[in-house]
């Protein structure tokens, strides 16, 4: 294979969602959706079980929880999604990036706004009262 | 030939997807990679709407994160939530998310059986999801504890009846594939598509992570 092949080959942008696989096509995509199957499953039973044991320390449940939860969706996004850190999937992280800026500011943001607010407010029977 | 190659040469006889990155090389070069290929526009444009998509959800999430300790004197989280059916769902949609891979794989691949069983064992078991969180809603409905209860149930069936309507759209769209593929067979048009909705089903996945972990193993939890 001459090198303009081979720059060729590396300078294609990937589609989010094609696999990149070099023959055996059917056994290595197999292969990658098994080994993702396997971790979500792994981390899914472990979910399930620390949201239900008292062998642990009670407060931290909720942030394992959310660690558990964004490491599945890293492997979802690996193993299924098939968005790869390589140059050729770079847009694709890059509007992924976003998303999850986006996401991040709205849900940390609501939370961080009403709790201040809830704080800050009358309790709601002397709103009632006030209203009589 | 690889079949990446092979589709290539199909979707993309020219080359012309392979961007404009060697300022350095002839122009003929050039002006062959000044375009990105029918394939990987759609799959971006798609990828940029299931992002957006996911902002919306996100939306519903911060609704329900901020509601629901708002039970107003009804019944909270930890009264109401099946963990067990919870977990069946989970392993439907994964086993379905899983199964929707096998079948890309067989369409790319152009294998038959591998491609129509791989579809049906996604349409059984999302159906099968979807059964099973229906079946959750009525009885919750049936407990009295349907929308129009509390803000927390308002914003719970929100968000999860919202998940559950993508399935069901997601469902419709796979049966679609199914008989565009018969009829049709696998066209680089036909097959952009399947790819969107390898796309689409995948993400339905993720966000149902996000539900069982935020609303129902942290509802049980807390």
């Amino acid at each position: 294979m001459s090198d303009t092949e081979i720059d060729l080959r590396h300078g294609s942008d990937f589609a989010p969602g094609d696999q990149q696989t070099d023959g055996h096509e059917i056994a290595e995509g197999i292969r990658s959706y098994l080994i993702g199957l396997g971790l979500a499953t792994l981390i899914t039973v472990v979910a399930f079980y620390i949201s239900g044991t008292s062998l642990v320390w009670q407060p931290s449940i909720p942030i394992a929880l959310i660690v558990l939860a964004i490491a599945q969706m890293g492997v979802h996004i690996v193993f299924f999604l098939h968005i790869t850190t390589g140059p050729e999937s770079y847009n694709n992280v890059l509007a992924l990036a976003f998303g999850v800026l986006i996401v991040f500011l709205l849900v940390v943001g609501s939370l961080w706004i009403m709790t201040h607010l809830n704080h800050n407010m009358m309790p709601m029977e002397r709103i009632m009262q006030m209203q009589r | 030939m690889s079949i990446a190659q092979e589709t290539m040469a199909r979707d993309d006889p020219y080359r012309i997807s392979l961007g404009g990155r060697y300022m350095g090389l002839p122009g003929a070069v050039l002006a062959e990679r000044s375009l990105a290929s029918k394939r990987v526009i759609s799959a971006y444009g798609f990828w940029i709407f299931l992002l957006s998509d996911i902002i919306m959800f996100s939306a519903f999430f911060a609704a329900y994160a901020v509601l629901s300790g708002e039970t107003a004197g009804g019944p909270s989280g930890k009264q109401l939530f099946n963990l067990t059916s919870v977990a069946l769902q989970t392993g439907c949609l994964l086993l379905s998310s899983f199964a929707c891979g096998v079948a890309s794989i067989g369409a790319r691949a152009r294998e038959n059986f591998m491609y129509y069983v791989g579809m049906t064992a996604t349409a059984l078991l999302g159906a099968a999801f979807l059964f099973l969180e229906l079946r959750d809603f009525t009885s919750m409905i049936a407990q009295g504890a349907g929308p129009t209860r509390s803000a927390f149930l308002s914003s719970f069936f929100a968000l999860v009846g919202c998940h559950g309507l993508h399935v069901t759209l997601g469902l419709l769209w796979l049966l679609t594939m199914m008989a565009q593929v018969f009829a049709k067979g696998y066209r680089a048009d036909i097959m952009r598509r399947l790819l969107c909705f390898a796309l689409f089903w995948h993400t339905l996945d993720i966000i149902w992570v996000g539900i069982f972990t935020v609303v129902y193993l942290m509802g049980v939890a807390v």
